[in-house]
């Protein structure tokens, strides 16, 4: 870069990501599936793909919790796990949970939690399971959209529905949905990472997390798109449940 | 799983009878369905469905030093989880002892049956040998599951694609598949077929319930050879023990069930869409 770009202002200088790999448009989802019931054995199941990135969902309960000290006579709680298949990914993963599977499991615990009323349970658990059979980025978004569906799946109380995306910065272009090719874009600025939920009635953020570098102007811009892709992410999960039948 | 004593003895005077609660006869398998290609990450994979049990296999391939004892030939592990998301019954945390047997059982056939031409998987002897990770996951535990992770595993071996390797830098390229596939032994490969001797009565593919109230339950992985069958590995489990004139009439169902699924099972095996 020469002495003279420095110089210029954050406003004059153009993004250097002028148009994505896949061809899509800035505010545009990957291609969704949605489908519910895809695990019978569990209460409440759902499969949520979008672009390459597969994610399944199982509920059980609400039922007794064990170990008992972790019971709460007020109210039962929500536990969340969620863990990637060894083979989702380019290099196998090692089987079981690790550092980075357990603090997804909790924030999507939390992302969750606010949705779902469990006063009339006590002493009980509602479990979700995770697991991503397939990767390309946005695992974690991914995963709250099925465990959303299938906590309304499973007849859980429900005060709204959870929905997620990952919004992107590249370069300085902000765009949703990001696929692990830009991800990993490395001009400019590079690749900055807004993975957001939101909740479809009270429209609050129950999860927000960043990678990389972003203004303070930048970053509302980039909740502002979040948000419209949450709300035709609840279309679609709204009609998947819609369609069960059973 | 705590089966009602008045399921149970339902279960068993409908099999006296010939018949069970789904309607099938007690050698009847549920309805068989395939889906290959279940992880684009992986180098082959597949879902197979027994009625409504599922389970997901996927291969994926490394390069590695041999063991010592087998400095020609490549290394094969297998490893089997039973997700909590597949049952109730199932619990988080490592392997407990059913996943462990599950995937040995599964190691065993495949490894025994010489499906897998070893030999053909040595890049360098005694230096780089490529590993072959056959990674099993429960998805839904409606009974039978050892038989339908079998076909699972057969399938996504048989669809598996070699990974480039660079012989210049001698490394492997992660996520660059060839159009080579993984050395097979055709005509080895065995079919997992397990019994459950329920009283009196034979059982094939049971459910969870029949699977729970089971005496005994005896694993065979069988292939072709000739008119005949040939075992490539056996397990016995629970606590009922059978008599050696069981174990042949056993022997006599099995032979005939290969026979009769045999033609299917290849062409779900070997036919690529």
């Amino acid at each position: 870069m020469t002495p003279k770009k420095e110089k210029d202002t954050e406003e004059k200088t153009e993004s250097k990501y002028k148009k994505r790999v896949d061809g899509r448009k800035f505010d545009e989802l990957r291609p969704v599936e949605a489908k519910i019931g895809v695990i019978p054995e569990a209460d409440g199941s759902a499969m949520y793909k979008s672009g390459n990135t597969i994610a399944l969902a199982a509920v059980f309960g609400p039922r007794t919790l064990h170990p008992q000290h972790m019971q709460n006579p007020k109210t039962g709680i929500l536990r969340v796990n969620y863990d990637m298949m060894t083979f989702s990914v380019s290099e196998r993963k090692k089987p079981g949970p690790n550092r980075r599977s357990q603090e997804i499991s909790k924030v999507i615990e939390w992302a969750l939690a606010p949705c779902i009323d469990l006063s009339e349970f006590p002493n009980s658990v509602v479990d979700v399971f995770i697991e991503i059979p397939q990767a390309d980025a946005g695992t974690r978004v991914a995963g709250i959209n099925a465990a959303s569906m299938a906590l309304a799946h499973a007849g859980i109380p429900m005060k709204e529905i959870a929905s997620a995306i990952a919004v992107g910065k590249l370069d300085k272009s902000l765009v949703v949905d990001l696929s692990k090719e830009e991800e990993d874009y490395a001009e400019g600025e590079g690749a900055t990472d807004i993975p957001v939920c939101y909740l479809s009635r009270s429209k609050k953020i129950s999860l927000i997390q960043l990678d990389g570098k972003i203004s303070s102007e930048e970053l509302k811009q980039a909740l502002e798109l979040g948000k419209k892709a949450c709300e035709e992410i609840y279309k679609i999960q709204v009609k998947a449940l819609k369609e069960i039948k059973e | 799983m705590n089966i009602p004593n008045l399921q149970k003895q339902r279960i068993v005077e409908y099999l006296k009878q010939g018949k069970r609660f789904d309607g099938r006869k007690p050698e009847e398998y549920r309805k068989i369905e395939i889906r290959t290609g279940i992880s684009n990450k992986a180098e082959g994979s597949a879902s197979v469905k027994f009625g409504e049990t599922e389970v997901y296999a996927g291969v994926k391939l490394d390069v590695m030093t041999p063991y010592p004892d087998s400095q020609d030939a490549g290394v094969f592990i297998t490893s089997a989880e039973l997700n909590p998301m597949a049952s109730a019954e199932f619990e988080s945390g490592p392997p407990r002892i059913e996943a462990i047997e599950l995937g040995r059982i599964i190691d065993r056939g495949i490894r025994e049956s010489g499906f897998i031409d070893f030999k053909k998987l040595c890049i360098k002897e005694g230096e780089k040998v490529w590993s072959v990770a056959l990674d099993i996951y429960a998805i839904n535990d409606a009974g039978n599951l050892m038989d339908v992770a079998n076909l699972a595993s057969l399938i996504a071996l048989a669809n598996t694609k070699m990974l480039k390797y660079n012989e210049k830098e001698e490394k492997v390229e992660h996520g660059e598949l060839t159009k080579e596939s993984l050395p097979l032994n055709k005509e080895a490969m065995s079919f997992n077929i397990t019994v459950h001797k329920i009283r009196n009565v034979f059982v094939l593919d049971p459910t969870s319930e029949e699977q729970e109230i089971s005496d005994s339950r005896i694993s065979f992985a069988v292939c072709s050879n000739k008119n005949k069958i040939r075992i490539s590995s056996i397990q016995k489990g629970k606590e009922g023990a059978l008599t050696a004139e069981e174990i042949g009439k056993i022997l006599n169902l099995v032979e005939d069930k290969w026979k009769e699924m045999s033609p299917q099972i290849l062409k779900y095996v070997w036919d690529k869409e």
